[in-house]
């Protein structure tokens, strides 16, 4: 079967849980932004917890199903519509041939992910049908979905109809959101009034936030201590001999503007970087809408390693649930 | 040189070979992570060298973050005994500079440049002492280039040139970046060169466009149908300055499948090289004869 694509949204991509192993090389890891939605989708219509969906943000599709099958939408709270009747998030629901997906606008959230029974079957490249577009790597032609489309469908597996996940087991931002950070890599750059301010002040999302980073702005600007700049560093304090970035990594260019690295994230480059958002906190980060009010949180190793390990049991708890 | 470790957050090793940017830290960089690859260790995901820097990914899952930082630490003091030698290879790439096309980009982008009024190669050659153009474009394809990096997007080498300090050539980047950038242009930022792989955004300056393609998705050119990336850390790159003539032929020779890039298998020795730079660097380009 085929999904016939009649409106794509504003960037409606396929992703999966990326392509690991390329980022020396420059390609990076990609999948979804919000991994735990991505692996809850395809829990409830019986795939794979890796296998490809779509991937919209703020936007959703229009979406017409040429043969029936079973979808669910998680994320980004975005009223889904059937033939234009409404339909829970987070649930399993039965589509029949020529029936249309749509949706209203976002009340909340950035990203719906949308799984079919079967996953989008597009080829693998570099073991994976994430779309980097960037490479014009993977995903649909390399690119993100366009209106006139046909995406192919895989064979789909039996599985229990009618399954939904309860609210609780739903993990979304908080209001401010807050972004649990370990310091490092170069944060003895700054002085410590200003390592003081990045976590006190609050921040907002800018409109520069896509799957590539997102930027921040609200905040003080950094100070940094003085120094002569190392030989092939660039003029400006916050340059450094261009390094690796690790995902997650915080660069504030010029001391301004902090940006996070996400999933299509540049592999390096010539800013200095404050610390990086632990891994259990990366999904939040696919769920915030420009302007929404950010703190980051100081956060040591135990306290990464807990919150990776809840993460875990908070998967492990949809599992259950679904099984 | 002090080695600089830190975390990145729960699933990166950050290590600062030298915050300076050195031949000796680049090489401490390589040799390292080629010993971390050869150490095999349980849990490491990824290991990206950089250019003083590299970075080693892993799952906290399978090891412990203090001892995969021990595990590293301990092959930083095993690396400082081994011999500092590698099997590589030195890749002759054709460069046809001050060509038209990056020419059109960098007068479009005139308003960013630091020097509207001379094109980038022209302050290249300035802000470097050099007599001219020429001069500059001896310098650069002169002595072979090391490949330190690889990545910001798709295949993108950094390169780092095997001379002196005092030799090396140093461009400021654009005042702003430019959103446009042609498909394998020959850039320069600081005192790095690079090819960009892909058309973008970009704020190093311009010199000249190579016909061969170092990224391919697809997979179709003949030496990139094992791997869609081309370049690797620790390539040796030997520019040679072409004009349009020959660029067009082997635009052509692209085209039809029948260009093959001139690559030597080489051994490269770090001491040999530090007793006598240019004699090394002769010997090198010799295999490409």
């Amino acid at each position: 079967m085929t999904i016939k694509v009649l409106h794509p949204g504003l960037s409606t991509t396929v992703q999966d849980l990326g392509r690991p192993g390329y980022f020396h090389l420059g390609i990076p890891v990609g999948g979804a932004m919000d991994r735990l939605a991505l692996r809850a989708a395809n829990l409830l219509v019986g795939n794979d917890e890796g296998a490809a969906c779509l991937e919209a943000v703020f936007i959703g599709p229009q979406l017409e199903f040429t043969a029936p099958a079973r979808i669910a939408v998680t994320g980004a709270e975005m009223p889904i519509k059937l033939d234009g009747v409404e339909q829970p998030g987070w649930t399993a629901l039965e589509v029949k041939a020529g029936q249309v997906l749509s949706f209203d606008y976002l009340k909340s959230g950035a990203r719906i992910i949308i799984a079919v029974s079967g996953g989008i079957d597009v080829p693998l490249a570099l073991g994976s049908r994430s779309t980097y577009p960037i490479g014009a790597l993977g995903g649909f032609k390399g690119r993100a979905i366009a209106a006139g489309d046909e995406l192919p469908v895989g064979a789909a597996s039996s599985s229990k109809a009618g399954l939904s996940v309860r609210d609780a087991l739903r993990r979304k931002p908080g209001h401010p959101a807050e972004l649990r950070v370990l310091p490092g890599l170069y944060w003895h750059r700054i002085l410590p009034e200003s390592q003081a301010s990045f976590f006190a002040d609050q921040w907002k999302v800018a409109p520069e936030a896509d799957r590539m980073g997102y930027r921040f702005r609200g905040g003080q600007a950094l100070k940094f201590v003085e120094r002569e700049q190392p030989f092939g560093a660039g003029s400006d304090p916050s340059n450094i001999v261009d390094s690796c970035y690790p995902y997650g990594s915080i660069q504030v260019p010029g001391g301004k503007e902090p940006i996070i690295l996400h999933r299509d994230a540049v592999s390096g480059g010539g800013y200095f970087m404050v610390g990086t958002v632990i891994s259990a906190d990366m999904d939040l980060i696919g769920q915030l809408q420009p302007n929404m009010p950010t703190r980051f949180v100081e956060i040591d190793m135990d306290g990464a390693l807990a919150a990776r390990a809840d993460r875990k049991a908070l998967l492990q708890k949809i599992r259950e649930a679904l099984a | 040189m002090t080695t600089r470790y830190s975390f990145g957050g729960d699933e990166h090793l950050f290590v600062e070979c030298d915050e300076a940017m050195s031949l000796d830290a680049f090489f401490k960089s390589l040799s390292m992570t080629n010993a971390i690859r050869d150490a095999g260790i349980k849990g490491v995901t990824e290991i990206c060298p950089a250019n003083a820097s590299f970075q080693i990914k892993f799952d906290p899952d399978v090891i412990k973050p203090n001892d995969i930082l021990k595990e590293v630490q301990g092959i930083e003091s095993a690396a400082a005994k081994t011999e500092p030698v590698i099997r590589t290879r030195i890749i002759e790439i054709p460069v046809f500079y001050q060509d038209p096309w990056t020419h059109e980009t960098l007068m479009r982008f005139r308003e960013r440049h630091q020097d509207p009024t001379a094109t980038d190669l022209e302050y290249a050659a300035r802000v470097n002492g050099l007599a001219d153009v020429d001069a500059f474009i001896k310098a650069h394809s002169g002595s072979p280039w090391f490949v330190s990096m690889v990545g910001f997007v798709a295949g993108l080498p950094f390169m780092y040139q095997m001379v002196e300090r005092a030799k090396q050539l140093q461009v400021p980047k654009y005042l702003r970046p430019r959103t446009d950038t042609p498909k394998l242009t020959i850039g320069h930022g600081g005192c790095f060169s690079c090819i960009y792989s892909v058309r973008g955004a970009g704020g190093y300056q311009m010199f000249g466009i190579t016909p061969m393609p170092i990224f391919d998705p697809e997979q179709s050119i003949s030496y990139l149908r094992d791997f869609m990336v081309f370049f690797r850390p620790g390539d040796i790159v030997k520019f040679k300055p072409i004009q349009q003539d020959e660029y067009d032929h082997a635009l052509g020779e692209v085209a039809s499948g029948r260009f093959a890039p001139i690559i030597r298998d080489v051994t490269f020795d770090f001491r040999d090289f530090q007793k006598d730079m240019t004699g090394y660097n002769a010997k090198l380009q010799g295999a490409l004869a």
